[in-house]
């Protein structure tokens, strides 16, 4: 059983990396989340030229191998742009949101088409404009469609984010190397204990992630659901009052 | 063809003011083969109501989809409150497309309301009235929702105002959809089939709804129903409309009581069978 618990100073190691694989995650899926949003509505535009751009980035984004990705943003972009090495979390970042764009694009644009068509014809009219069709009406019933799918994008995520080890960042799993280089130099041969910590971190993130997720479903559903607090009445001073407040 | 000549028209083609709250001219639609408006000429009055009528399938439910913008003609013009819908006027009269921006303009005389209500789920009752009024007609949320309360208990819900759709009766949902219509103060509303998806003991409810809309006078209504003794009570016009076009135009006394064309005999005949 001590075997499995690992020195202070290693788990110090495994913070730092814990750092830098969270950024990772969070850079990642922030620009995930706004390609899929973006990408999605624009696969359902009326115009033709949209359409078709996001659909060649649909297609890139799902069909080029995330690592390959990686390592064209990694080494090839800085050299053609002159970057500093400094900016590699944010590339490794741009990999990941760009892969995770391209499936989230799709998941976006599937819950969009399965809201009732008769919701945006309602929308239609009362003359909302299309923007607000989407924004008040559409989006939020999608929504609740969406968020399932990408809670479990967002877990593929983390793990892709081990993947940026192999670009020399020290993440997680970099550090997970680095402690067992360590550990070979001190003629350590049991690695159980070591992948059984990190295996751990990975799954208390994805279920964190996971529930954060449910939180959000659960605070979704309730929009469908009466509103608390007493019923507004007509007239009155309350009413009067609120109006001349407002 | 056309067999009963339509109510005289004016004959100027030029949109002209108190001009016919709704005009149609020559619109053609078709779904692939299928020919669901051949040519379509209509004049609606303003404040006047008019009850169409009509074997499914021939094309009623489209007239109303087409002036709510919801399907493009394949040609000819409509005009509401004497402004072309689908078209711009230039300097010399001549018609060409018109854009988003002025479709919108000329929608917002029109509102509808749906067989299948297409309350928004996610919002209460009051939220479902006040869209409209505070995102598109830049009302204040205070002036929304006393609007939003007030149609709500002309409809008899105003103690529903919380509950959101899902929680509501289908008669229940059918009045919210019609205060939510009512906010948004049209010039000329759309009922399609509005009590065809409710349970027989509430339609009831919803038709005296519409027959108060009625009673006030104002609004110009177009309606698509099955409810032959309230179009016979509210209607100052039927329209029997079969493969897309007017069969029949009259009072609803002589289009119910003593039809011309076998046709209208035939519809009718089935619809009172039931």
């Amino acid at each position: 059983m001590e075997d499995l618990i690992l020195s202070e100073g290693q788990y110090r190691q495994l913070l730092v990396g814990l750092r830098v694989t969270l950024s990772v995650l969070g850079w990642s899926f922030l620009l995930g989340v706004v390609l899929s949003l973006s990408v999605g509505v624009m696969r359902l535009s009326s115009n033709r030229v949209v359409r078709g751009v996001a659909l060649v980035y649909v297609e890139f984004a799902r069909g080029i191998s995330s690592i390959i990705l990686l390592f064209i943003m990694a080494y090839a972009i800085p050299i053609l742009f002159g970057f500093q090495q400094g900016s590699r979390l944010l590339l490794a970042s741009l990999a990941l949101g760009l892969n995770m764009g391209g499936y989230g694009a799709e998941i976006v644009r599937g819950s969009i088409l399965a809201v009732p068509k008769g919701q945006t014809e309602a929308s239609i009219a009362l003359n909302l404009t299309p923007f607000q069709r989407l924004r008040f009406v559409v989006l939020p019933q999608a929504l609740r469609i969406i968020l399932p799918p990408f809670g479990n994008l967002t877990i593929e995520i983390l793990k892709g984010t081990a993947l940026v080890s192999l670009i020399a960042l020290t993440d997680l799993m970099q550090v997970v190397s680095i402690i067992r280089q360590q550990q070979l130099a001190n003629q350590v041969s049991d690695v159980t204990g070591l992948f059984v910590n990190v295996l751990m971190i990975y799954f208390v993130i994805a279920q964190v992630i996971n529930g954060v997720f449910r939180l959000a479903e659960r605070a979704l559903d309730r929009r469908f659901s009466s509103r608390p607090g007493d019923l507004p009445t007509l007239g009155g001073p309350a009413t009067a009052a609120a109006g001349a407040g407002g | 063809m056309p067999t009963n000549a339509p109510e005289p028209q004016p004959a100027s083609e030029v949109s002209d003011k108190g001009a016919a709250a709704v005009r149609f001219r020559g619109v053609h639609k078709a779904f692939g083969d299928n020919v669901v408006l051949r040519d379509l000429d209509l004049n609606v009055e303003p404040g006047e109501r008019v009850v169409i009528i009509g074997p499914s399938g021939s094309g009623k439910t489209t007239i109303l989809r087409v002036l709510m913008t919801l399907e493009r003609p394949d040609g000819g013009t409509i005009t509401v409150g004497g402004r072309h819908l689908y078209h711009e006027e230039g300097r010399d009269g001549s018609l060409r497309p018109a854009g988003e921006k002025h479709i919108r303009s000329v929608r917002s005389d029109i509102g509808m309301v749906f067989q299948h209500f297409n309350l928004f789920p996610h919002m209460s009752a009051l939220e479902n009235i006040m869209l409209a009024p505070v995102q598109v007609h830049g009302k204040s949320k205070s002036e929304a929702r006393a609007l939003g309360l007030e149609l709500l208990e002309k409809v008899g819900l105003a103690e529903h105002a919380n509950h959101t759709p899902g929680e509501l009766s289908g008669g229940q949902k059918q009045r919210v959809a019609i205060a939510r219509s009512l906010a948004t103060d049209p010039a000329v509303m759309l009922f399609d089939e509005v009590t065809s998806a409710l349970d027989p003991e509430l339609v009831g409810e919803v038709l005296s709804v519409l027959r108060d809309i009625a009673e006030e006078g104002s609004t110009t209504m177009l309606l698509v129903t099955h409810e032959m003794g309230f179009a016979r009570e509210v209607a100052d016009r039927v329209l029997m409309f079969d493969q897309g076009q007017i069969l029949e135009d009259g009072t609803p006394e002589e289009i119910l009581r003593n039809p011309q064309e076998q046709r209208t005999k035939d519809f009718l005949g089935a619809v009172f069978e039931h």
